[in-house]
């Protein structure tokens, strides 16, 4: 049967609405693009032993600074080192700091936050200012100290094992990063707390705890992984400034940051290194940065309908 | 205490049982501001048996909603009560939390005003029946869900199995009212606390969603406190009303007998604000002058002397107690010079004679061609 054009139409509109929870928004091209990107470079660097990679402490001499070619794609760092690989095995060092810092400050900060605004009162007078003193010292100078001294050799001869160096620049950057989730997650908090369902829930005899994890959290997380998503880019980029004043992750073992460190002095000789590195770079955080995005408009609509 | 009858069921909660439901007893609650104390509620009493219906009516910051709060002690942190809730003959006025929890759900619920906002937008709802059902009736999962689909469908909702899994945005304001009220129904309440429950809603889904309130309660035999500003949506669903003005009720009496015989000026005027089906188009509506009184410095006397039409001076001076008209009529005034008094007869033909006029044709336009005699034959 020939509906017409304005009865298809609303057939179509009430369909749309019709199925309990079939009524999502398509991600859209971008958003894919971007999944596909970070997905991408981290199943590369898990993978890379396996599909031919070279070891990125592999030297060349005779390829050194030498620019993209058939053997070595991206090229050739200054010591001759494949740069393809070094940036693929790289991945791993630079997405265990940058998620893992965003992790550990969401997971303190983000609990911290939602506690505090939540119950307010007496916790929030001690736990806000806290956080905001924290916020007054200088980031990358907290986190340059932290690693300094937790993480450097004091004495000549002293060896740091890497791992804990690495650790130790995730725990740096995850803990500047407390405040900055914290504040947020207490704001989105504090605004959903004040919302009716709360009381609702409350006069249904809800503890307080599990009205904080039930109802509230689940309308908090939106906001905390959009700040999150662009949380791991900041880290990613604050761990290669870190690797500027040699407190990144320790060498040999490649990251992001250490490959531009390593090599800056060979940028009038021969920028494709850190031209190259920075792109990736570049392109990754501005993907992080899309699916911040994508995760606040995807969980908007819900907003504006209530 | 044996678990409540949850779905419609041979046996209801509220079983008659001595006493009545619910007793307070001068019950004040007061906010603290910036400027100073706010009595929201100055001193209410009032008891409600089993399965009966008691209206609470007033404008907006009379304190009907703060007293519904009161009672069942979900008051904000800069809110101090004082006076007694007796529940069964127990005093619940200062309950530690975890008692109150216990009390909340099985014993008394509340069916908030807003629908839009008193579910949880990212939990099915679903799992906004099951939560306290789970939690106070220790059902099972599978039991729980059930327990649900028939709570939806008892509110009328249709296919319940299936919305069991909707999102609060994918139904219509009417439907989110009946889920809020299937939740506040989930763990069988003797006490049912309706916060203007139909204020948000159109006027059509207003009449179904208190029919639904009316037939749920007459099934579970549940007392219910009808809060609301509009006295058409207690005139025929309550038991007995309260009209409050500025955190005191200032009448209390069976509903056949406010309607025919208010003594309280606020009421009259309450009632006479109503717009009449047999009035003329374009009456003007009688509106009641002025505005509540400011609840931090509430005037001396009557609260409501300043706007009363009656107002005499010791109305100024003077505060009116709460007095039966006859005793065991049930029917509670506060003013001293109630409505039919004689002390009130000239001002009473006064706003007689001024409402006649207001309804009163236009009067003929002037200097017409045929007299009205002249016309007809």
């Amino acid at each position: 049967m020939d509906l017409g054009p304005s009865m298809a139409v609303t057939v179509e509109a009430i369909e749309d609405q019709a199925p309990a929870g079939a009524g999502r928004k398509k991600l859209g091209a971008g958003a894919w693009l971007a999944i596909g990107w970070i997905v991408g470079l981290g199943v590369l660097a898990v993978i890379a032993p396996w599909i031919g990679v070279p070891d990125p402490t592999e030297t060349f001499p005779e390829y050194a600074r030498s620019g993209p070619s058939a053997a070595h794609w991206l090229g050739n760092d200054g010591l001759g080192r494949d740069l393809a690989a070094r940036i693929i095995y790289g991945t791993r060092a630079s997405y265990i700091v940058g998620f893992g810092a965003v992790a550990f400050g969401l997971l303190i900060g983000g609990f911290l936050g939602l506690v505090v605004g939540f119950f307010r009162g007496r916790v929030d007078a001690i736990i806000t200012p806290l956080m905001t003193v924290l916020l007054a010292i200088p980031q990358f100078v907290l986190a340059l100290a932290l690693v300094t001294v937790l993480a450097t050799p004091q004495r000549a001869g002293e060896t740091i094992n890497p791992s804990v160096r690495l650790g130790v620049v995730v725990l740096g950057l995850g803990l500047v990063s407390i405040p900055i989730l914290g504040r947020i997650t207490r704001a989105t908090t504090m605004a959903w707390s004040e919302r009716e369902f709360v009381l609702a829930a409350r006069a249904m005899g809800a503890k307080q705890f599990r009205i904080m994890f039930r109802e509230v959290l689940p309308n908090v997380v939106p906001a905390m992984l959009s700040i999150a998503l662009l949380g791991v880019g900041i880290a990613i980029v604050a761990e290669g400034g870190l690797a500027l004043f040699g407190a990144g992750v320790q060498l040999p073992t490649p990251s992001w940051g250490n490959i531009i460190a390593t090599d800056k002095d060979q940028l009038a000789r021969s920028p494709h290194i850190i031209l190259i590195t920075s792109m990736v770079i570049f392109l990754t955080v501005m993907a992080l940065n899309y699916l911040g995005d994508v995760v606040v408009e995807r969980f908007d609509v819900r907003e504006s309908v209530l | 205490m044996s678990a409540p009858h949850v779905v419609d069921g041979p046996a209801p909660t509220g079983l008659p049982g001595a006493g009545p439901l619910l007793e307070v007893r001068d019950v004040r609650t007061q906010f603290s501001s910036p400027r100073g104390k706010v009595r929201a509620v100055d001193g209410v009493s009032f008891t409600l048996d089993r399965g009966k219906t008691l209206g609470i009516v007033g404008e907006s910051g009379s304190g009907k909603s703060v007293l519904s709060r009161s009672i069942m002690g979900l008051l904000p942190g800069n809110a101090e009560r004082t006076g007694q809730i007796l529940f069964e003959g127990r005093d619940v006025s200062d309950l530690d939390p975890e008692a109150r929890r216990a009390l909340w759900g099985p014993e008394m619920a509340m069916v908030f005003q807003d629908p839009m906002t008193a579910l949880n937008p990212v939990l099915k709802v679903g799992r906004q029946i099951t939560e306290s059902l789970r939690l106070h009736l220790d059902m099972d999962k599978a039991e729980a869900r059930e327990t649900a689909v028939e709570l939806l469908r008892a509110v009328r909702i249709p296919e319940p199995e299936s919305r069991i899994n909707a999102y609060p945005h994918e139904m219509s304001g009417g439907m989110r009212q009946r889920v809020v009220i299937a939740v506040a129904l989930a763990c069988g309440p003797k006490l049912l606390f309706a916060d203007e429950p139909t204020t948000a809603l159109d006027v059509t889904v207003q009449a179904q969603v208190l029919d639904l309130l009316a037939e749920q309660q007459r099934q579970r035999y549940m007392a219910m406190i009808l809060v609301t500003h509009d006295l058409g949506v207690v005139a025929g669903r309550a038991d007995d009303i309260a009209v409050m003005y500025a955190g005191r009720v200032v009448e209390k009496a069976p509903t056949r007998t406010l309607f025919s015989g208010m003594r309280m000026p606020y009421t009259e005027a309450l009632l006479s604000a109503i717009p009449k089906l047999a009035d003329p188009s374009h009456t003007r509506l009688n509106a009641i002058g002025g505005r509540p009184p400011d609840l931090v410095n509430p005037p001396a006397g009557c609260a409501f002397a300043p706007r009363c039409p009656y107002a005499k001076e010791r109305c100024h001076q003077e505060q009116p107690v709460l007095t039966e008209t006859a005793p065991g009529s049930g029917h509670f005034f506060a003013c001293h010079y109630p409505v039919g008094s004689p002390e009130n007869a000239e001002v009473a033909d006064q706003l007689e004679a001024k409402r006649l006029m207001s309804i009163a044709p236009p009067p003929p336009p002037l200097l017409q061609g045929e007299g009205p005699e002249g016309g007809e034959v």
